[in-house]
């Protein structure tokens, strides 16, 4: 793996207007890189903004404010041609593999829309390349000429991989890639994203909420908590050494599948849920629910840094 | 210990344009008093199929077969007619489903609601009942019930929602609590607030619990027992330990292991169950796991193994118990898929 920056995001803002006077901080001021070739997971509790995140980076919502630099280039301030240009390098793979692809259309006309687009390839080419593409994710060239709902869940979500790798992207946004599938399925899949990394050399987000997943494919994971990033750092040591109480706390509600260890373990109870992220509080955002709660948290936003090499943290405790 | 529940020779199918759907194709177990049994199994292996059963919710186009019998105290709810269920349901046996968001009625206030149980089952005055409605709410730790109450649904967040499920269900006291993947729609940190919330309101109460899950790792913490359903039907059960530390089904094998384990290295394959899961509509005649298993034979397709006892605890169905099958270690799995 290079240590050459594919994606950085500074200062990235999404702000949504709910009724006339509020607004909905979905993403809040969050900063981070992704290297070429690696894995970066994001994790949070739902409505923690990971998924905007996802599309903001991708340039499928507007940002409100900051930039997402990739290859050096901000894509929210590109012509709308290359744009175009980008989004043949940056592709997505939603959650739900039964609404995210059109019931009307067949398997290769799904997986060759993206081809058309950008005028990759015609005629037979098209075709031989569309029948590769579903061989690469496991399923057949027959299964070309047949409708989405002739398939299961999991070959759904192939025949979705197969459309995001269509146009060779370099870069693809997972976005909770396996949470609509048995645990049986899940393994396949994400046995497939890992061997497609190794062949293609692709750069992953990997938004999920399963963090046991999350460990297993990322190289560095991103923790956020009501629209702010609040730690992030290599795999092992985000899950081995946590720095941030939130981190810890969802860390230990994980269940582990082993009765010795879960008799044994004890968890830290989160008191209360997450909060709304319309016009939230000043001061820290996990405040209401942190166990080491100060003054200082209510008043004061903590800033993201980097407490350790490559670890950072928003936290009032490490300052 | 005291048999609550025995479910015997138990077989649903779904009507359908289709077909007959075979959901559940002969199911055996009983239940304990005060015990945590839970049946886990991927989508459409019959689990939630099962628990409606035991609820008498199967309605057309759906059926339970002839020489069904779910026996609660002696009594077959296969056989009882609707008026026996009413008095059942709610009372001694009741149900929190998966999707909080969809089981409550929106139209009624969420006080009323679980008043509601309270009225019909132990004839308490509408004051009583909500005087009562707040003890619960009170109990499931909602906090400010004195405004909740009288709140519909969707003022409620997803974790509260379940509160007032599970309020709402143990309004009675029930004998049988029957958890349809209660945490499935909630967050991992709210998923252990309500599992620890379930496990003291079972000790409070001596409830038994069934609970019903894919997530091998709510069950270790709080099953006491454990069968695994595939195909309709149930291939091994036995005590959390057994499960866990001596499974002896391929498929409880392979399910445990297509879960990152702490062992694995990252980014090293998972094992993953090749194939899909069989279609009810032709069920399999022999083993409903041997088109997927790495140790199938050329009886397992054809025939379906026996049960065989293992411990006083545990019992499988498969082929190689069968002491001329060849002598496999299931637990080496050849290449890792």
């Amino acid at each position: 793996m290079s240590t050459e920056k594919l994606i950085q995001v500074n200062n990235l803002k999404k702000y949504f207007k709910v009724g006339r006077k509020q607004t909905l901080k979905a993403v809040d001021d969050v900063s981070f890189y992704i290297n070429k070739g690696e894995t970066l997971g994001l994790v949070g509790e739902s409505g923690c903004g990971k998924t905007t995140c996802g599309r903001t980076v991708l340039g499928l919502y507007e940002a409100t404010d900051g930039e997402v630099l990739f290859e050096g280039i901000d894509i929210h301030k590109l012509s709308s041609e290359k744009k175009r240009a980008f989004t043949r390098k940056a592709q997505i793979i939603f959650q739900d593999p039964y609404a995210s692809l059109n019931p009307r259309m067949t398997v290769g006309d799904i997986i060759g829309e993206g081809i058309n687009v950008h005028k990759l390839y015609t005629g037979k080419e098209k075709m031989n390349r569309i029948y590769n593409l579903l061989e690469l994710v496991g399923l057949n060239r027959e299964h070309a000429s047949r409708f989405p709902h002739e398939f299961s869940g999991g070959q759904r979500q192939r025949i979705g991989i197969a459309r995001a790798l269509s146009i060779e992207p370099q870069f693809i946004v997972c976005d909770e890639p396996i949470s609509a599938l048995d645990v049986s399925i899940q393994a396949q899949i994400v046995n497939l994203l890992i061997s497609l990394q190794k062949d293609l050399g692709l750069t992953y987000l990997f938004i999920a909420h399963d963090l046991s997943m999350v460990k297993h494919i990322s190289d560095r994971v991103g923790v956020m908590y009501l629209g702010k990033m609040v730690e992030l750092a290599a795999t092992d040591e985000l899950y081995n050494k946590p720095l941030h109480p939130y981190t810890e706390a969802l860390l230990s509600a994980i269940p582990i599948p082993d009765p010795k260890i879960e008799k044994e373990r004890q968890r830290i109870m989160l008191e209360g849920e997450i909060s709304s992220p319309i016009d939230p509080a000043p001061g820290c955002r996990f405040a209401s629910r942190c166990r080491f709660v100060k003054d200082k948290c209510l008043s004061e936003n903590p800033i993201f840094k980097e407490v350790e090499k490559d670890h950072f943290v928003a936290c009032h405790l490490f300052e | 210990m005291e048999n609550l529940l025995e479910v015997k020779n138990l077989r649903v199918s779904y009507h359908t344009y289709a077909g007959e759907v075979q959901s559940v194709r002969g199911v055996d177990f009983n239940l304990n008093k005060g015990e945590t049994l839970a049946i886990v199994g991927e989508s459409g292996c019959g689990k939630t199929v099962t628990s409606k059963a035991i609820m008498g919710l199967i309605k057309k186009p759906g059926e339970i077969k002839k020489d069904s019998e779910i026996l609660f105290n002696g009594k077959d709810i296969a056989k009882m007619n609707s008026k026996e269920l009413n008095r059942l349901r709610g009372a001694d046996i009741s149900m929190i489903f998966q999707d909080p968001m969809t089981s409550l009625n929106p139209t009624m206030k969420i006080g009323k609601q679980i008043a509601e149980n309270l009225i019909i089952h132990k004839g308490m005055t509408n004051q009583e009942a909500h005087d009562e409605a707040m003890e619960l709410l009170k109990l499931v730790n909602v906090p400010n019930p004195e405004k909740r109450i009288n709140q519909y649904p969707f003022e409620f967040s997803g974790g509260m929602r379940q509160r007032a499920m599970i309020a709402m269900a143990l309004a009675c006291v029930p004998k049988i609590l029957i958890a349809d993947e209660p945490t499935t729609a909630l967050d991992v940190t709210i998923q252990a607030q309500i599992m620890e919330l379930i496990k003291d309101l079972q000790r409070k109460f001596g409830t038994a619990v069934i609970l019903i899950t894919h997530d091998l790792g709510v069950v270790a913490d709080v099953a006491d027992r454990i069968q695994v359903m595939y195909g309709g039907k149930i291939v091994e059960k036995g005590n959390t330990n057994d499960i866990f530390y001596n499974p002896q089904h391929p498929y409880t094998w392979a399910l445990l292991q297509s879960v990152p384990r702490p062992d694995l290295k990252r980014k090293e394959k998972l094992y993953s169950i090749k194939g899909t899961p069989p279609d009810l509509l032709k069920p399999p005649v022999g083993c409903p796991f041997a088109s997927r298993c790495t140790h199938g034979m050329r009886i397992c397709r054809e025939v379906m193994p026996e049960v065989t006892t293992i411990s006083e605890t545990q019992s499988v169905s498969c082929w190689l118990q069968h002491p001329q099958a060849p002598k496999v270690d299931i637990h080496k799995i050849e290449g890792r898929e």
